[in-house]
């Protein structure tokens, strides 16, 4: 067994192995070449889309997707969750703050929100990127199912007041779902957080610098 | 190769042989994309391309391929393929596949595609295993829309449901409301209704094949007998 020669059929195969690897990795790479630039603009195009249904292309004239930064802070944001904050500023002056962030008690797993703020505090509005809810009960607070969530338009930390920041069912104005209040209740929180958290941050959320665009936003 | 042998191939891939209702493999996208018609029809074409690439592929390089490396040639193979699609998917159709998300990827795992490269690719011809593969995914991809069509028309009373996704702009007035004002059937979106309307399917699928074979039963000059049949089923 010690010195027993490779045979040839073994060096057949492993030849070919080699082959077909180099031939795959090669059409990948070649692939990839080609769709690289459309697929960064489709993500691009993907996350504008998002962000414009918050704060309209005329209310700004600044790169408002790549005018980012990133942040954790557990205290408003609990969960250790990076959120990501884009600014729209038009002839340099801010106008507003869309954030990225998650709503982490919702009913079956992790709600991705966006939440647009004006510069003077009120809600440009508020949009779900994703989510797990029940489909029927809890999905009502997608826009394609119902109106609920445009009922953040305009309202800020005064309107309604502080304590009325809640769902109908834990004393607040907020309606939530027939068969679902977790849902609407864990957006509701996150949104006011969120107020909150500009409250107190307002000038550094528009003059922190950018971050360099990352690859892939999460 | 004859025409007989094409068409049995097809008849094998749609019907016979069927991955979703008689194979069985492939369950776990199967089940959990077919919300909708749109959803099924995303995935199962991925699904079609992809087996139609990887048996040209494996039988082209069949004559390369010895039996005891087949399983991790078939895996390159299939893996590259998969990442190509998902790529051009990315950069062609995002939405859709930000909405099929995970489960493109998954179709290297589909058994259906290193089946197919198994039992046919990897023993004929290129053109025999290309209609093999595409047969196969034909059966796959009609299947996964059956069972969206069904269970969007029952949980949601609508048919082709999000079509801009893949169709664009064009698609947006493609959706049916076939049931008006549906109040929403939920178990049929959940995963419990992929289940039962799969087994649905099964049944009635199963059904129609034991028609046709006590039809030719009876007729006194059928040259296929019932046994032989369900042996084909199974």
């Amino acid at each position: 067994m010690v010195n027993k020669p490779v045979d040839s059929n073994s060096w057949r195969s492993a030849l070919a192995l080699g082959l077909i690897a180099i031939l795959g990795t090669a059409l990948l790479a070649v692939v990839n070449q080609l769709t690289r630039d459309r697929i960064d603009e489709q993500e691009r195009r993907a996350v504008l889309k998002q962000l414009e249904q918050l704060v309209p292309a005329q209310r700004y004239d600044n790169a408002m997707h790549d005018d980012v930064y990133t942040f954790v802070d557990s205290r408003w944001f609990p969960g250790d969750q990076l959120v990501t904050v884009y600014r729209a500023r038009r002839q340099g002056q801010p106008v507003a703050a869309v954030f990225r962030l998650l709503a982490r008690d919702g009913y079956n797993g992790d709600i991705r929100l966006l939440v647009g703020v004006n510069v003077n505090g009120t809600l440009a509005g508020v949009r779900v990127i994703s989510h797990k809810e029940t489909p029927g009960l809890g999905d009502a607070i997608e826009t394609s199912r119902s109106n609920w969530i445009l009922d953040f338009d305009g309202r800020s930390l005064d309107q309604p007041q502080l304590r009325d920041w809640a769902v109908k069912r834990d004393g607040g104005v907020f309606d939530q779902f027939t068969g679902a209040t977790i849902t609407p209740r864990a957006v509701v929180n996150a949104v006011r957080r969120t107020l909150e958290y500009y409250a107190d941050h307002r000038d550094a959320v528009f003059s922190r610098l950018a971050e360099p665009p990352t690859a892939k936003a999460n | 190769m004859n025409t007989t042998d094409y068409s049995r191939i097809l008849a094998n891939g749609v019907w016979h042989q069927n991955t979703g209702l008689v194979v069985l493999l492939g369950l776990c996208p199967l089940l959990a994309v077919t919300g909708t018609v749109i959803n099924g029809l995303g995935l199962g074409l991925a699904t079609l391309l992809t087996l139609i690439t990887t048996n040209l592929a494996v039988s082209l390089a069949r004559g390369v391929i010895r039996p005891e490396i087949r399983i991790p040639a078939y895996v390159l193979i299939i893996a590259s393929t998969v990442t190509v699609i998902q790529m051009l998917m990315q950069a062609w159709w995002h939405e859709l596949y930000q909405v099929l998300g995970i489960f493109i990827p998954l179709i290297v795992t589909n058994c259906a595609i290193i089946g197919r490269a198994e039992a046919f690719a990897s023993r004929n011809p290129p053109l025999p295993a290309l209609l093999d593969g595409f047969a196969t995914g034909l059966g796959f991809c009609l299947t996964l829309v059956l069972l969206g069509g069904l269970r969007e028309l029952l949980g949601r009373g609508t048919l082709f449901s999000q079509a801009q996704l893949m169709f664009g702009a064009a698609g947006e007035n493609l959706q049916l409301q076939v049931i008006p004002q549906h109040p929403g059937f939920l178990i049929a979106i959940l995963p419990p209704g992929a289940f039962i309307g799969l087994g649905l399917l099964i049944a009635a699928r199963n059904g129609l094949q034991a028609r046709a074979a006590n039809r030719r039963l009876r007729r006194p000059n059928g040259d296929v007998d019932v046994r032989t049949v369900s042996m084909e089923n199974t």
